[in-house]
């Protein structure tokens, strides 16, 4: 088992050195680099000046060296200016010589500066990432219970109407990618002028103009029901079905077990039968599912995010991708490669924990 | 003139609709409650030794809920040929089901045609008997039409989808013209959109964008997933760790991330989507010589010539997809001829050309991993090995003997996929990525439409609406496929 970690965390690794060596290559082709220059500078830069511009701030160097510096394995560039400013990759100018250090970057725990939000990149991907969090936390408290339950329950009793109304609940549910759904539930739920809040105001149940709100901005700061549900339900709804079809294929395919069989000729009543010898067999398969939904939420959340203009994660990865601001770019695709491969590991190892008929030496 | 409801003169049916569904929708609730109740019919046993057991609520229910579901399934039939006959005087909905004659007219004539020959149509003829299937079959053969009529023959559109109307912005379904000319449509069906531009065109429009790039896109990404998912199923090894790693790699990313770093103006500046369209789009052709060669390589006096012909139109058709104004990569400086403009048949264009790229590159690896994991399932039949014993050649095994018996699943993922593609493509319109902001496709009409979404939601839903349809019908077909492939 310990092995078996280990090497699972060294492709791990590698993978992810690959593909930030790719969002890295990518970001810094030189018509990116160009735009870079020119939004941070002036957009009427002539093509010298975009050159002396790149040039002081190290990204004409070789892909390769530039890599390695925002790895930290080499030494960050230092640029002296003739008119006597000396500056580099990991100190401002005027620093005093004493206080520069050679190397600033990963390894060292510098994730360098973002350009569009002028701060640390570190901190700024922090607050998001908690931001979202609160989202993801709250998504999965919806979707898994409620994917679970219909997944059982159409599961139980293959063929039966339940399972047919289920079933194409669930089917319809997965061919709603999030930004239909959304944009019907802000028309029916949140819109002063269609669907059901004017008809709720008329009718004096609600005080405000809308049911929900439209925007989930308020909900950084302080969550609430009426701000907060229908970006977490817009989410749960895609990932839902595709759950809910697994647990019920999972569920179908245990209540013909030969010990189900078994356990109703004994004449052990049916809501036993489920809750008691089937659901516990059939919820291994699911919770593979569900880890290796995790990554699928993360572009939910980019489009919700975009959609209810919550200011999370996903907002911070279209702001970035945006702007061409490499290095918080990177930050963020090292985030979400790391909760992909996480969440691969961690469906691995829990379904050998949870399976007792696999084993890995 | 006055403003269209949605109706029209049909309204009086208006009640009794409502009241139908209302009570199929109480009836579907009671009936699932009611399945929670255990059934406790009794059997009863008649004197001539025949058991006949009562039908019980459930039974009651179920045939409550049959005659409501007709019931409401006549009255939108009644909607439809009215607002056939009568037009604009049936409201929105007749003018509507005016409009798409032509694609109720071709809907007719498919199902007829397939329900007539369906025993000698194979899979697609067994689809015709699940309704599930044939619901589904029915909703994605509408958008077909629909993308094929109204985009590429321009019948079914009421105005031209980019032009302006003064005095039309963000005006409700149904809104007449303020100015209506002689022979112009007088209404705007669906409303006009925040720069005055008549939504019901821009919807048909926008089909055709999806008609035209999720079924190639799809079909690409399948002969790429398929000629490299083979043979690292079949030879195992390094190659298979390899092109996993590889896979793994791509499924990694965050489809959003990857769209975002390859689908911007900077990047289609440096050429790379040419690139990768021609390392893509050359796989149909390895698929293709393989797959001809492997078969009639016995007998080189047939295939040489067959090679020949197939390969010859198939390079035309690779170099005219690739190459566009007489050049591959065109870039500030350095220029790779291609294909003279006189030989090229069609240009895709530049924006097509990097969404079509970018859905096909993210699709691959998901059919590779597919198609691998079925060839390592298959490899180990005994027809298989009684190939091997044969004689045959690696490639032949594999497209001759894996393939066709991997038919079943990956018909049906076809269908998923192109549902999936479809989704892909409004994501990258959402984010107003690829193709031009003024561009009908459904995507980006909801991302233009969602700013003003609490106060006209009108211009969002319409698009939102026809691709949760499209979606949903694939979805449904492959199911229905699904269905009647597993009960061969």
């Amino acid at each position: 088992m310990g092995l078996f970690i280990l090497r699972r965390l060294g492709v791990m690794i590698l993978t992810a050195l690959c593909l930030t060596f790719i969002v890295f290559w990518l970001t810094n082709l030189y018509p990116n680099l160009e735009k870079l220059a020119k939004t941070q500078g002036n957009f009427r830069m002539s093509d010298e000046a975009v050159t002396s511009y790149l040039g002081d701030r190290g990204y004409l160097q070789p892909l390769p060296v530039k890599f390695g510096q925002w790895l930290g394995v080499l030494p960050g560039w230092v640029t002296e200016k003739p008119e006597g400013k000396t500056f580099g990759r990991c100190f401002a100018a005027g620093t005093p010589d004493i206080a520069r250090p050679t190397r600033c970057g990963i390894l060292q725990g510098d994730w360098g500066f973002s350009t569009v939000f002028r701060e640390p990149v570190g901190g700024t991907v922090l607050t998001r990432l908690a931001l979202t969090g609160k989202l993801m936390l709250c998504v999965l408290l919806l979707m898994v219970p409620s994917a679970l339950l219909v997944g059982v329950l159409a599961g139980m009793r293959e063929g039966s109407k339940l399972d047919r109304s289920l079933s194409t609940f669930s089917i319809a549910t997965t061919a709603t990618p999030e930004y239909v759904s959304g944009v019907i539930f802000i028309a029916v739920l949140a819109s002063s002028k269609f669907g059901l809040s004017p008809l709720l105001n008329d009718w004096g149940l609600i005080d405000s103009k809308t049911l929900f709100l439209g925007s989930a901005t308020s909900a950084m700061a302080d969550a609430t029901f009426w701000n907060f549900f229908l970006p977490v339900l817009t989410i749960s709804l895609y990932g839902m079905g595709y759950i809910a079809r697994m647990t019920r294929a999972s569920m179908t395919e245990v209540m013909t077990a030969q010990y189900i069989r078994t356990a109703r000729l004994k004449g052990v009543k049916f809501s036993d039968i489920v809750l008691k010898h089937a659901l516990r067999n059939a919820l291994i398969a699911p919770f593979t599912v569900i880890m290796l939904q995790i990554p699928w939420l993360l572009n939910g959340v980019v489009i919700v995010e975009t959609l209810f203009n919550y200011k999370g994660f996903g907002w911070l990865l279209v702001q970035a991708a945006g702007n061409n601001d490499i290095e918080l770019l990177l930050a963020v695709s090292v985030v979400s490669v790391a909760v992909v491969l996480l969440t691969q590991l961690i469906s691995d190892i829990g379904y050998v924990y949870l399976n007792p008929r696999i084993r890995i030496a | 003139m006055e403003p269209l409801t949605w109706t029209g003169s049909l309204s009086g049916l208006n009640i009794i609709f409502y009241l139908l569904v209302g009570l199929l929708a109480l009836a579907i609730v009671v009936q699932i409650l009611a399945a929670f109740v255990p059934d406790s019919s009794a059997r009863a046993v008649s004197a001539d030794g025949t058991l006949a057991g009562s039908t019980g609520l459930a039974g009651f229910l179920n045939q409550i809920i049959g005659w409501l579901f007709y019931g409401v399934i006549a009255l939108i039939l009644i909607y439809l040929v009215g607002g056939i006959f009568m037009g604009p005087a049936a409201g929105i909905f007749g003018a509507m089901a005016q409009q798409m004659i032509p694609v109720w007219i071709a809907l007719v004539v498919t199902f007829a045609l397939s329900i007539t020959y369906k025993r000698k149509l194979g899979l697609y003829g067994k689809l015709f008997d699940s309704t599930v299937g044939m619901i589904g079959f029915a909703i994605v053969m509408f958008w077909v039409f629909t993308g094929i009529l109204g985009g590429g023959f321009d019948l079914l559109v009421t105005h031209d989808s980019l032009s302006q109307v003064s005095g039309m912005k963000n005006k409700l379904p149904g809104t007449p013209l303020a100015r209506a000319e002689e022979g112009e449509y007088a209404w705007f069906l669906l409303g006009g959109d925040n720069l005055a531009r008549d939504v019901f065109s821009r919807l048909i429009k926008g089909s055709w964008v999806v008609v035209k790039i999720a079924p190639f896109a799809t079909l690409f990404a399948f002969m790429v997933g398929i000629t490299l998912g083979l043979p690292a199923g079949y030879y195992g090894g390094r190659l298979d760790t390899f092109l996993s790693f590889l896979a793994n790699l791509i499924l990694a990313f965050p489809v959003i991330l990857l769209f975002y770093l390859l689908v911007t103006p900077e990047i289609v500046l440096t050429g790379i989507p040419n690139y990768m369209a021609l390392f893509l789009f050359v796989f149909p052709l390895i698929f293709l010589a393989i797959l001809l060669n492997s078969r009639f390589y016995t007998q080189p006096s047939f295939r040489t010539p067959l090679l020949i012909v197939v390969l010859g139109i198939g390079t035309w058709f690779y170099l005219a997809l690739v190459s566009s104004n007489g050049t591959i990569v065109e870039t500030p400086t350095y220029v790779i001829p291609g294909l003279p403009v006189f030989l090229d048949p069609f240009d895709l264009g530049p924006g097509i050309l990097v969404v079509f790229v970018s859905v096909v590159f993210v699709n691959a690896p998901t059919v590779f991993r597919i198609v691998r994991g079925l060839a390592l399932d298959i490899k180990t039949r005994d027809y298989v090995a009684a190939a091997q014993t044969r004689g045959e050649g690696p490639w032949y095994i594999m497209l001759w003997e894996i393939l066709p018996n991997a038919r079943g699943p990956l018909i049906v993922d076809f269908c998923l996929r192109i549902g999936y593609t479809t989704i892909l493509l409004g994501t990258l319109g959402f984010f107003g990525l690829g193709l031009e902001s003024e561009s009908p496709d459904w995507g980006s009409t909801i991302n233009a439409g969602r700013r003003l979404l609490s106060l006209y939601p009108h211009a969002a839903i319409a698009p939102a609406v026809a691709l949760l349809t499209l979606v949903l019908g694939l979805n449904l077909l492959a199911d229905g496929l699904r269905e009647e492939s597993l009960r061969d």
